[in-house]
């Protein structure tokens, strides 16, 4: 069964209410989290790391005291689904895609290095059709997207690649994606990630 | 195999991702980079803030693409900057430096007293300013994937964003409340499609992703607008025309994020230095909000 799961959706800035949305279709139980006492408060199942802007979002968990905390949970081991800049936000380093400079990322669990923009400015944004591990046909949907550039642990798993590019990764309890499933009608990989990971 | 045909859908997208976010204006790199640093979603690029174009009078038109370079080559967020409403050549420039939003803004002087841009011709998206449900639905309709209110700008006052907000939202429930057979009069009075107006009648909302601008100056201010429904919010002149721009920045980012607090909302609003000394929107010799209709 896919409902009684109690998701906590990171809701500072950008596309949250998607997620909420779609993971309640599904029979979840969602929570914003917005301050520290939202993260506190209860036991998650697991946590989702919405799209946005990745320096407002890393901004605002600092600023708000959240940071640390939820990189202990996701380290200790709380599922995670992370699309576009929740996937930068977990990601070991970061590569800017203009100067090609390294940097160290921001939560550091997921060790891959992500290139953000990788695709240029918004007129390089588009959809297509690939497979995600298992699930055939997927529709994606990349805005301003980052790919992975290099993976660096054997435990890191690729489930999906669009043009030879990785785009999307599974690494232990962690799910890191450049697209967006939340702005399509495709549930699939919002029920992998109730079913497989939480 | 990729396809970028679904170019207005993937405009309004990126639109979705800047929401609970603040759209900042600068006027160089330097305050590019301190918006970025501050937590801005995204950056305006502007030679003069409205309130300095209020100030300094004459024709206000689209930026310098130099400087419009600087800015995208100093931040990660995206890039957004203005052209004259009907100026379909500075848009036209603005598609060509891969800008990542162009914002036909009345804050501008406007090009054409009649014609607003055919935004369905660009691949880049639009925002455009709207005070009320029958002007967001006409730019709407003519291509534009977000949608902000028009508001006051350059004044630091809010009242005209909080009516336009408002008559919006008021709008919109009215629309939802109608019977179906009312919506075609609906339409006709509003002079909006029909099937934008149907659309409203069913999601309960603007197509597009809805933020607030035009007098934005405080924490507080922003806050107020995100209760009455705003999904985001612009801060022109508030900012770099205050005492201490990355405090109050930074301040306003948080306010919008935890609009509901008003705990945390009392401290963020605690010793920003000077606000905007701003103008009354009822004290001012013309209306920027009264450009476009």
């Amino acid at each position: 069964m896919l409902n009684n799961k109690t998701i906590g959706v990171l809701a500072l800035q950008g596309a949250f209410i998607e997620h909420i949305h779609m993971l309640e279709s599904l029979g979840a139980t969602c929570y914003e989290i917005r301050q520290l006492s939202d993260l506190t408060i209860r036991k998650y199942d697991g946590i989702v790391l919405p799209g946005g802007e990745s320096t407002t979002q890393t901004n605002l968990l600092k600023k708000l005291d959240i940071f640390d905390y939820l990189q202990k949970l996701i380290s200790d081991g709380l599922p995670v689904l992370a699309t576009c800049a929740g996937a930068i936000l977990l990601a070991d380093n970061i590569c800017d895609n203009t100067t090609e400079a390294l940097h160290p990322g921001h939560l550091q669990t997921l060790p891959v290095t992500i290139r953000r923009n990788a695709y240029g400015r918004q007129l390089g944004s588009f959809t297509t059709t690939s497979d995600f591990g298992p699930i055939k046909n997927v529709s994606m949907t990349f805005i301003r997207a980052p790919y992975f550039n290099s993976i660096e642990s054997p435990d890191v798993k690729v489930l999906s690649t669009v043009d030879d590019h990785v785009v999307a990764v599974r690494y232990q309890n962690q799910v890191a994606l450049s697209f967006h499933p939340e702005v399509t009608e495709d549930t699939r990989i919002h029920e992998y990630f109730l079913q497989e990971v939480c | 195999m990729t396809n970028t045909n679904n170019r207005y859908d993937l405009n309004r997208q990126l639109a979705q991702m800047l929401k609970g976010g603040v759209i900042m204006d600068v006027t160089n790199a330097e305050q590019a980079k301190i918006a970025e640093a501050a937590g801005a979603c995204a950056v305006m690029a502007l030679e003069r803030i409205p309130a300095d174009i209020r100030a300094v009078g004459g024709v206000a038109r689209m930026s310098d693409p130099r400087l419009i370079k600087e800015i995208q080559n100093a931040v990660s967020i995206p890039v957004m900057a203005k052209c004259r409403i009907g100026h379909i050549a500075e848009a036209d420039i603005l598609e060509a430096l891969e800008i990542d939003y162009i914002d036909e803004s009345e804050v501008l002087s406007p090009a054409d007293d009649i014609y607003h841009i055919d935004k369905t011709q660009y691949k880049v998206p639009f925002v455009c300013g709207a005070k009320n449900l029958g002007e967001a639905l006409r730019r709407i309709a003519e291509g534009a994937s977000m949608i902000r209110t028009k508001g006051e700008p350059g004044t630091g006052d809010v009242v005209q964003a909080v009516s336009h907000m408002r008559l919006i939202n008021s709008q919109i429930m009215q629309i939802v409340a109608a019977r179906p057979d009312e919506l075609y009069n609906i339409a006709k009075e509003l002079a909006a499609p029909y099937d934008l107006v149907e659309y409203v009648h069913e999601n309960g909302k603007l197509p597009v992703v809805n933020f607030a601008a035009g007098g934005v100056a405080t924490p507080a201010d922003a806050a107020l607008m995100m209760k009455l429904g705003a999904e985001g919010v612009f801060v022109g002149s508030g900012i770099f025309s205050s005492g201490n721009p990355a405090k109050r920045a930074s301040a306003i980012v948080q306010a919008v994020t935890n609009y509901e607090d008003a705990d945390l909302l009392a401290k963020l609003s605690e010793n920003l230095g000077e606000a905007m000394v701003g103008i009354n929107a009822d004290e001012i010799q013309f209306l920027m909000s009264k450009r476009g209709a």
